[in-house]
């Protein structure tokens, strides 16, 4: 599966990381993120786009599940 | 309602509500908060520049960083970061406040400039959009300053730490400190009321991301259109503010503490607005990061401060009269600078 790491990106950057990911029509894709600010941005841009998120927290960082819905 | 949008939207309207007050309260027209000005005094206040007429600690910017911190490490939101590319954070920072100061003003005090009906800051949105545009083409382009890694929790203190002595010192050991006489440096609202309200409008940017510069990025790159409530509400409430209290004055001329030079209001907010965009976040969500230890930020807003000092002791910031010679070459400048931190930036896709 694809991983995108944007952990210790600032905003908006972890966005357009994802925005290129999904570009290609992925189904799944987990995103790796380590700020509240990135994980919601992440989060609402992938609903927008039609996808479910799950999130995961280790230690500071943060696992974001997206599928297509 | 979203609870994202009524964050955002609340938030608005306490910065609207807490610019009026503060302006009410002693603060220069149209500037109850801005971030270039604000700096740009501390700047003073510190002898960075010997303007005469810019000279005072202020206290908002102090309680802002705070208000950010404390809100943060309730929220356990602290988290100190650093490292995404410092040295040319640095000077992306210089560069935007030389566009502040030949505007007259950060994206925030334009936003209270066009609430109080100065047109002159209508022409400066307009720039400072175009700018934001520029810089997203950027951020498609594959534009980075590379990610920031965790530090220790003393790195991302230091800058509320410096900005709580400073204040304190200012209370106590005013004679360190340079002050102005007369000119906006002169013009301030009580200390504690100005340290109290930047405290709340620090710990409220904190809570909802609040910047002003994500609000058309945003919808621009994402079709996100959350943040551009925020930048409304602001701009409503001042309106409806101003109107009440019989301040809102529709015109060119006779705003104050700003000039009529159209063209170098676009191209001042312009400059601010790309270089913002480069930066990750506008002057005012510079300075709540660094409240909530990200140090990359802490410099920024060092940058800020230095940059400001800049503008004043080689005559590029702009006065009422308009802006001059000097500070239109470093606009020129600025873009130059820009476009390399773009080019010698870019990540392969």
């Amino acid at each position: 599966m694809m991983i995108v790491d944007a952990r210790g990106l600032l905003c908006p950057e972890p966005v357009v990381r994802t925005q290129r990911a999904v570009k290609d029509g992925i189904s799944e894709l987990t995103v790796l993120v380590d700020a509240e600010a990135a994980k919601e941005n992440v989060t609402r841009f992938a609903a927008s786009r039609g996808y479910a998120v799950a999130v995961q927290q280790e230690g500071v960082d943060y696992t974001l599940s997206l599928k297509k819905a | 309602m979203k609870q994202r949008n009524f964050w955002v939207i609340l938030t608005g309207v306490i910065i609207g509500i807490a610019a009026l007050a503060l302006t009410l309260l002693g603060n220069p027209g149209n500037m109850g908060f801005c971030i270039a000005c604000f700096l740009r005094d501390t700047s003073g206040a510190l002898k960075l520049h010997s303007a005469e007429v810019v000279q005072y600690m202020r206290p908002e910017i102090v309680g802002m960083i705070l208000g950010s911190m404390i809100i943060a490490m309730i929220s356990k939101e602290f988290k100190p970061r650093g490292g995404s590319s410092p040295m040319t954070r640095f000077v992306i920072a210089i560069v935007v406040m030389v566009g502040a100061l030949v505007f007259l003003g950060c994206p925030l005090r334009m936003m209270l400039r066009v609430g109080g009906g100065d047109l002159n800051a209508i022409v400066g949105l307009v720039g400072f959009i175009a700018g934001i545009f520029v810089g997203t083409l950027w951020m498609r382009g594959g534009f980075t300053l590379k990610r920031a890694y965790a530090q220790s929790m003393t790195e991302g203190l230091v800058l509320p730490i410096i900005a709580a002595v400073l204040m304190a010192m200012s209370v106590f050991l005013p004679s360190l400190f340079a002050a102005s006489e007369s000119g906006p440096g002169a013009m301030h609202a009580p200390i504690l009321i100005a340290l109290g309200v930047g405290l709340i409008v620090g710990g409220l940017c904190q809570r909802s991301r609040f910047c002003t510069v994500a609000a058309s990025r945003d919808a621009m790159m994402f079709k996100d259109w959350s943040m551009l409530w925020g930048f409304a509400a602001v701009i409503v409430t001042t309106i409806v503010g101003n109107l009440i209290l019989g301040k809102f004055n529709l015109s060119f001329a006779d705003q104050p503490v700003a000039h009529t030079d159209g063209l170098w209001n676009f191209l001042g907010m312009a400059l601010v607005g790309w270089g913002s965009v480069l930066l990750g976040g506008c002057p005012l969500r510079q300075v709540i990061l660094a409240g909530e230890g990200n140090s990359d930020a802490a410099v920024t807003v060092t940058g800020f401060v230095v940059g400001a000092a800049i503008c004043h002791n080689f005559g590029l910031a702009s006065s009422p009269k308009g802006p001059t010679v000097n500070g239109m070459i470093a606009v020129a400048v600025g873009f130059v600078i820009l476009t390399l931190v773009g080019v010698l930036n870019r990540e392969k896709a």
